[in-house]
């Protein structure tokens, strides 16, 4: 148990220590412009951005994974917020916290082996275009200072490194903020701040239970938003953890992090916050800086909270200029650049999934529906592949007028046109036999097209004799099961 | 066939290892594994203070970070092939005759775990890399012995072949197995064995003591016992001294790490102490 600790907590000491303290600069933009966006006072992401990354670090399934307030869960609450009020909002976080709980358990986690590859390069996608595009409205109508300042803070974030010795031991977008705060309140320039964006905390967060009715009026009104937020948390949280799996070569637990998610989530809702998820951007700074085990998801939830305690003062006059500075290098940090350049060497399907998953998410705002369009698409595009293999071979044997259909390969919704069309049934035949002994039967509609065959063969005056067929309908199973080995074996043939 | 498997690393201990795994192994007649396992874990990571990410930053991330391990793995795997071999040479030496070496990468109580099925007995030093020139038992023991349900010999830094054998017996169902496997494995043959029960003298002790040693006898060991009063560590550790034992067989870790938390284990105290091979059994 104490090794287990050991391991889990105190393996990495400094990296993750020193780490944890840049994360928690990157998580501040992200509470405050998501929870602009959401409508709700800042502090209300901060808190949960605190309660979320604090508990889920004892929770989660991934060490070294940073969860907290998001935009991708901020942007599915906008309407609950406008229509019903901040208490619906902290119930439906309550009652994402539940479900998550209860999709853990049912092991739902597994379920992520059905998104390709593609869809999770569309998800990542599509969610650095939505945090980019949320940093918009701060970006209109304002005066040209503003854009100088933006211009100015990804300057510094990107050319401050390069500064010797000191560009490597402190965190640039710590610089660019503080430089940001300083030359507006010197220079008196009139630019909107934090505190201009709404009520920032100024104590610890309390316990406090929704004020809302408990009837079935308000769980109908909250759990389709609960179940989106749900969805969405749980997909892109077990995205990054395979981001983070990749980077560190390690492994996580999915069903634990589900679980671990849930309650944080109820654990934010009861401190007043907002309902989070895992973060790609911030979890890929944790690794970078050094940061491997729950250790560093711990010290960035609290060290956030110490800066938001004791420096709400200063918080107050941080220009947004150098917020949305920030936002847009997560934004960029968090965009996959490799998918760009492989769209030419990836297959046209893939592209569509990719390409489809960024569209619908960027039209809805709900990754949720991207994602169930790329799955959907990808599936669609894999039947189609799989079609393919399926082949039809034919001899007569031409002193008795029989003539042997061969089938191979899969038949199923996706082939069995083709499978028909290949039985040339105009032929004055007496006796045709297929066999089947190679083919696998999938579904239903494989069974009714070899239906429709032997009628058709039948009322032209042939006899039919169909072989093999126990061997082939015998796949018919719900499962690709250890059946039989040959089945990849065919595949691979064609 | 299963195999004694010596746990080897960079300290001082692996030359004591291997020459008991080669006493063991010869003894039992089975082959020999010499076992190294690089744990990744251990390797410090680097940290990048600057705190930004830009376009293609996880990719080039995910570079840099399999290149390290890469090169990283790369030393470690050479250095594990020369700890092997010396200690391949130093067993053939001894006459150990059918010797394996084996590498895994990943941690050492999960990497025996996968192994375990093969595993007669585990050979492995009371003090770890790190812990050798104290008196503190190596960090990973504890673990190992909890998880791994063969019998594990842990070993002091210097050897001595052994020549007679200690049995601590308290009648429960561990130390019974234990009076069973004595008696039975080719391991302590021809060896006297002296049998202790450390509690009071009570007749039902002293009944259960006798049994022991009666079935001991059957297997025709020349066997002596006694039952001494007093604190089991240092009662073991007196015995040890005026007997002049060369090993001691006993149960291991049979409370539960919460009763562990708050009592302490007597285990880790007699083998932090232990100067002779203590045979542990689950």
């Amino acid at each position: 148990m104490w090794k287990s600790i050991q391991a889990n907590w105190f393996s990495n000491l400094r990296g993750d220590v020193l780490s944890g303290l840049v994360v928690a600069l990157a998580l501040i933009p992200e509470a405050i412009a998501f929870s602009i966006i959401a409508g709700v006072d800042p502090k209300i992401g901060l808190y949960a951005s605190f309660a979320i990354a604090v508990i889920i670090s004892f929770t989660g399934g991934r060490p070294g994974m940073i969860s907290a307030a998001t935009g991708a869960m901020a942007l599915l609450m906008v309407t609950l917020v406008k229509e019903h009020g901040l208490q619906y909002l902290l119930a439906a976080t309550l009652l994402t916290g539940v479900l998550q709980i209860v999709a853990g358990y049912l092991k739902l986690g597994e379920l992520m082996r059905f998104v390709s590859r593609s869809v999770v390069t569309g998800f990542v996608n599509a969610l650095a275009i939505l945090i980019f595009m949320a940093q918009l409205p701060e970006l209109t109508n304002v005066t040209w200072h503003v854009y100088v300042m933006t211009l100015a803070g990804l300057g510094i974030i990107y050319g401050f490194p390069y500064i010797p010795v000191i560009g490597r031991l402190l965190p640039s977008p710590l610089i660019c903020i503080l430089s940001l705060t300083v030359i507006a309140i010197y220079f008196g320039i009139d630019v909107r701040t934090v505190g201009d964006m709404g009520e920032l905390p100024d104590t610890l967060p309390v316990f406090l239970w929704p004020d809302v009715p408990l009837n079935f009026e308000t769980l109908a009104i909250i759990f389709p938003y609960s179940l989106g937020l749900a969805i969405v948390g749980m997909l892109e949280s077990l995205m990054t953890a395979t981001i983070v799996d990749d980077l560190t070569d390690t492994s996580s637990d999915r069903n634990r992090e589900c679980k671990g998610q849930g309650i944080a989530n109820i654990g934010s809702g009861l401190l007043g916050g907002m309902a989070g998820c895992a973060m790609i951007g911030q979890s890929i700074i944790n690794v970078k800086s050094g940061g491997r085990t729950r250790l560093s998801t711990f010290i960035a939830g609290t060290f956030l909270l110490i800066l938001i305690l004791f420096l709400d003062e200063w918080l107050k006059q941080i220009p947004m200029a150098a917020l949305v500075a920030v936002m847009i290098m997560v934004s960029i940090g968090t965009f996959s650049w490799d998918s760009i350049r492989n769209l030419k060497q990836h297959p046209l399907s893939t592209n569509i999934v990719m390409l489809a998953t960024v569209a619908v998410v960027v039209a809805t705002h709900n990754l949720a529906l991207g994602v169930f369009v790329g799955v959907l698409l990808a599936s669609v595009f894999f039947a189609n592949k799989v079609g393919h293999y399926m082949a039809v071979t034919s001899s007569l044997d031409e002193a008795s007028f029989c003539r042997t259909y061969k089938v191979a390969g899969q038949v199923f919704f996706s082939s069995s046109e083709k499978f028909i069309a290949a039985f040339d049934f105009k032929e004055g035949v007496d006796k045709i036999v297929i066999d089947l002994s190679e083919a696998h039967f999938w579904d239903i509609t494989a069974v009714n097209a070899l239906d429709r065959v032997v009628i058709k063969f039948r009322r032209e005056g042939a006899k039919v004799d169909v072989i093999g067929l126990n061997k082939a309908s015998a796949t018919i199973v719900d499962r690709f099961g250890e059946h039989n080995q040959s089945d990849t074996k065919d595949l691979i043939g064609h | 066939m299963k195999h004694v498997i010596a746990c080897i690393d960079e300290s001082r201990m692996a030359n004591a290892v291997t020459q008991y795994a080669t006493w063991s192994a010869k003894q039992l007649q089975t082959p020999l594994t010499l076992f190294h396992v690089l744990d990744e874990m251990r390797y410090p990571v680097n940290s990048d203070m600057t705190g930004n990410i830009g376009l293609g930053s996880r990719e080039s991330l995910l570079e840099e970070l399999a290149e390290l391990d890469e090169r990283r793995n790369k030393i470690a795997l050479e250095h594990g092939h020369h700890l092997l071999e010396a200690a391949k040479n130093r067993a053939e030496e001894m006459g150990a005759e059918d010797v394996h070496v084996r590498q895994r990468h990943g941690d050492l109580a999960e990497s025996l775990t996968a192994l375990e099925d093969n595993l007669r007995l585990l050979v492995i030093g009371l003090h770890g890399a790190q812990t050798c020139d104290s008196d503190r038992l190596g960090h990973q023991i504890e673990t190992i012995v909890r998880n791994i349900h063969r019998p594990i010999l842990a070993v002091p830094p210097k050897y001595h072949t052994p020549t007679n054998v200690m049995l601590a017996f308290d009648g429960s169902d561990v130390s019974r197995k234990g009076v069973k496997m004595l008696a039975e494995s080719p391991l302590f043959v021809g060896m006297p064995i002296h049998v202790v029960m450390v509690g009071a003298a009570t007749a039902d002790a002293t009944a259960s003591v006798e049994a022991a040693v009666s079935h001991l006898q059957e297997f025709r060991h020349k066997v002596s016992y006694e039952i001494r009063a007093g604190d089991v560590e240092s009662t073991l550790h007196d015995i040890q001294q005026e007997r002049n034992i060369d090993m001691l067989v006993m149960g291991a870790y049979s409370h539960s790490k919460l009763r562990q938390l708050f009592m302490g284990s007597t285990t880790s105290r007699v083998l932090s102490r232990s100067q002779i091979p203590v045979l542990l059994l689950r």
